[in-house]
């Protein structure tokens, strides 16, 4: 795979990959803002609205027609969180020219530029019926948050443990803010967007990187670039709130108990090591030979699932496993123990091993999908790092127990979150 | 669009009757693997010989958790693992697959896959051990509405077959499996004969099959034969169903039987028709979809596909809608259009385009050709031929196909609404 970045207008870069392995081909084009409540609804809903029709293609029918006959292209609207930043843009997949002999990005990426730069207005305005209509529906997408009840335990602990940090807001907003979505106002801060964000725009495909380049700079031409605000970041908190963790419980009508406890990482996000984490993550609770799957599930049937996950950005490490409500303080201390087994260093060279095969294996396995390294290198280029999966592989294969427990010594207990259902046995804390 | 195969998949038949089929793609870094039996959750009642045996809802689901338990004490799931790979499996309606992912070591891996699926241990402890976890992923599925609406589309539809109850079973009904049930399961529906080998892998098909050849026992089994009971009408049993969930918003599945075609080329002609007829009724280019949208009915998560589940196929199509009965008579108008006017031309061409960009991409995805490839053969075709096919497959034919499926008095529709009716008026306001 050949890599190019380049600056194709100011603050606007694109990183192409050329390959010639994949049917599937890959555009995105992410905005990078500061995530903060008072805009953080009015930014998620923008790709919605945009979605909706350009002046060349006007209505939903229209770009339907136009990506199926582009074999089924998707152009699709995103909203990601990365630590405290909100990147919101389209997601295009489609076939590779090379794998149906035509040319489909050049109408492609000129399809995605139109949708971003030529909106459907009125009288310079985002059209109120659209508006309206989006912000319905991004109401409903917030809404329906609760449906996943693993990933709605996790918002609400983040909503509680970084209560006084802009990490707590939704990725898609708040509710209450949606619902103040209006045309005039939402305009404003489209062109806002649009003239201050840094854009990241990542390719992956048949096509030569400079022709792509090439592409993207014409269709982009008009893009209105104003001061771009480099300075957006995530800010790290490297200690808990409280002295002591707190806990919190909620109800909701749920058979299930939710549990989801949050943790800073601590001192190792000074200069974090990334393959570090990753392995550290593995072996604690990001894989099936991991403490936590052999422990909570295997060795007590505490739960179906149990694992963990880090940001990265934000420096957080955040551990969630379903459960019978009254096996709650089992399960809270097999977690607590569990972690305490991997900051004295009480696990083998086998289960290091384990984890390093695991977090080496996914990474390379990242080089296998066009989706996958789209989200690899926006995380990378966030981060400020020029490594590839295979490099970043290397790495992790070079982890040392030592380095797995030092970041371990660091971490504390921030926040601890259970969702218990409303009816069946009562429960105290 | 061409009606060329755009990959060559190696393909042979052991004497034992296991059918291999391996795709070579020497680019990607990741191989894949998947070992399938044609047995799932409604296979309930079968003959081996002269003997009827009946078992409780949920056995072969618990049979997949339980195969990977080993004579010699390990645990087939960390053994993978542990050598780098990513194992897992899954039970549907009408087929159970053991599978993994590695980007190493992929012949030790494939032979540790062949050896635990084949390798039956069960004692009472381990059985008993497994309660704990299996009851907790019922609960899981109890609270996630996508399970529950699907589960309840099958009650609506199903009056006699197996699929009416769920893939897992319930608490009580798995609390009647023993050590003895499932050995008599895997002896029915675990003989190479009745199961397939499907791979993805970087070099030497050949040595897929060499390496099954010597791993599994050498004789041909019996298939053994599995009673569904008296062939299903092809009108529901019910005609809806609702039930309340702790969900934002109504949730719907509707739904209508048909009669699978004979296994083979009419049995792909079929899934092909049946996949166009839906794209071109109802997926993102036609008024039915927008104007739903737009009056704030439907949402980005509607769906619609055909599913085999054994002796019967469904067609269905649902998401996230305020007004589930809209939806229906909205289809029904579309349905009667359709069987008046038939498809419009140039449209119907765009949707078959789609369709095809749709198989083209899903060939990077390796679980996905996989567990297709399995389904094929389970359905006496093969994965591949789909390309040449699709070019076959005419506008009246999907017409008619549509017309005679989703005909009104064969619709079943289950809801899952958010739980007590003021939420609703809360968020209508």
């Amino acid at each position: 795979m050949e890599r190019i970045r380049t600056e194709i207008l100011p603050g606007v870069w694109l990183t192409a990959l050329r390959t010639d392995k994949f049917k599937t081909a890959w555009l995105s084009v992410n905005l990078l803002t500061q995530l903060r409540r008072s805009t953080a609804a009015c930014t998620a809903v923008l790709p919605y609205v945009l979605r909706r029709g350009s002046t060349r293609l006007p209505d939903l029918e229209t770009i339907a027609a136009e990506l199926e006959s582009l074999y089924g292209a998707s152009i699709m609207p995103s909203v990601r969180k990365l630590g405290e930043i909100q990147a919101v843009g389209f997601e295009a997949e489609f076939a590779d020219d090379g794998a149906v002999g035509e040319e489909v990005f050049p109408r492609l990426a000129a399809d995605v530029a139109d949708l971003l730069l030529h909106p459907n207005t009125r009288g310079g305005l985002l059209r109120p019926d659209i508006v309206d209509s989006e912000r319905e529906k991004l109401l409903e997408r917030i809404r329906a948050g609760m449906n996943n009840k693993r990933a709605y335990a996790i918002e609400r602990l983040y909503a509680h443990m970084c209560c006084c940090e802009d990490y707590a807001v939704p990725r898609l907003g708040e509710e209450a803010d949606a619902e103040r979505i209006h045309y005039r106002k939402l305009t404003m801060r489209y062109h806002d967007v649009l003239s201050t964000s840094p854009v990241e725009i990542f390719y992956c495909g048949s096509l030569e990187g400079k022709a792509v380049a090439r592409i993207l700079t014409d269709v982009l031409s008009t893009m209105p670039r104003g001061e771009i605000d480099e300075d957006i970041g995530t800010d790290i908190r490297m200690n808990a709130l409280e002295a002591e963790p707190r806990y919190v419980t909620e109800t909701l009508p749920v058979a299930q108990g939710q549990l989801a406890v949050g943790y800073r990482l601590g001192a190792c996000m000074e200069e974090p090591d990334i393959p570090a984490l990753f392995v550290f993550n593995a072996l604690y609770g990001g894989c099936v030979t991991s403490k936590l799957f052999l422990n909570v599930r295997e060795k007590l049937s505490l739960c179906y699932y149990v694992g963990s996950r880090l940001s990265t950005h934000k420096g957080l490490l955040t551990v969630t496993s379903g459960i019978d409500v009254k096996n709650y303080e089992r399960a809270l201390a097999e977690i607590t123990a569990q972690l305490d087994a991997v900051r004295t260093g009480d696990f083998t060279d086998g289960e290091l091993q384990a984890a390093i095969r695991s977090v080496a294996s996914d990474l390379r396995a990242t080089a296998d999908a066009p989706d996958a390294l789209a989200w690899y290198w926006l995380n990378r280029t966030v981060q400020g790092l020029d490594i590839d999966p295979a490099e970043m592989a290397a790495l992790v294969e070079e982890v040392t127990r030592t380095d797995v427990t030092d970041i371990a010594a660091g971490i504390v207990c921030d926040c601890v979150y259970l969702l218990k259902g409303t009816e069946g046995p009562a429960y105290d804390e | 669009m061409t009606n060329e195969r755009p990959e060559n998949v190696w393909a042979a038949t052991l004497p034992n009757g296991l059918r291999v089929r391996v795709l070579c793609k020497p680019d990607f870094q990741r191989s894949y693997a998947v070992f399938a039996t044609c047995y799932g959750g409604a296979d309930r009642r079968f003959r081996v010989g002269d003997t009827w045996t009946d078992t409780p809802a949920g056995v072969a689901h618990y049979l997949e958790h339980k195969l990977f338990d080993m004579p010699d004490g390990s645990d087939a799931l960390l053994t993978l693992s542990e050598n780098g790979a990513d194992p897992n499996a899954f039970t549907s309606t009408n087929m159970t697959a053991y599978y993994f992912s590695c980007t190493d070591r992929f012949e030790e891996n494939l032979r540790t896959l062949l050896r635990f699926v084949s390798t039956p241990y069960f004692t009472d402890a381990s059985v008993a051990k497994e309660q704990g976890i299996i009851a907790q992923e019922i609960r899981m599925g109890e609270d996630d509405p996508d399970r529950a609406v699907w589960r309840n589309l099958m009650r609506c539809l199903m009056a006699r077959d197996g699929a009416r109850d769920a893939v897992a079973g319930t608490v009580e009904s798995i609390a009647e499996i023993t050590p003895e049930t499932l050995y008599t399961c895997h002896r029915a529906f675990y003989a190479p004969s009745n199961m397939v080998l499907c791979a993805v892998c970087q070099d030497a098909p050949e040595r897929v099959a060499a390496i099954a050849a010597e791993i599994l026992p050498p004789e041909r089994a019996p298939v053994p034969a599995a009673d569904h009971g008296e062939p299903e009408d092809m009108t529901p049993k019910d005609a809806r169903m609702r039930v309340e969930l702790a969900v934002s918003a109504p949730q719907m599945l509707l739904g209508a039987k048909f009669r699978p075609a004979e296994k083979g080329e009419a049995r792909l002609r079929q899934t092909l028709t049946a996949e166009l007829a839906l794209q071109a009724a109802f997926g993102e280019a036609t008024a039915f979809y927008n104007d739903l949208y737009r009056a704030g009915l439907l949402g980005d998560d509607f769906g619609c596909n055909a599913d085999y589940c054994g002796p019967i196929a469904l067609a269905v199509l649902g998401g996230e809608s305020k007004d589930p009965d809209a939806v229906c008579a909205r289809v029904t108008e579309t349905v009667a259009r359709i069987a008046r006017d038939g498809f419009d031309g140039p449209a119907f061409e765009r949707a078959r385009r789609a369709v095809y960009g749709s198989w083209l991409r899903g060939l990077d995805r390796f679980d996905d050709v996989c567990v297709d490839m399995a389904e094929g053969l389970f359905g006496g075709y093969e994965h591949m031929d789909a390309f040449p096919l699709l070019g076959a497959i005419t506008a009246a034919e999907c017409a008619a196909w549509l017309t005679e499926t989703l005909a009104p008095e064969r619709l079943a529709l289950s809801v899952v609404a958010p739980k007590g009716g003021e939420e609703d008026a809360d968020h209508d306001a």
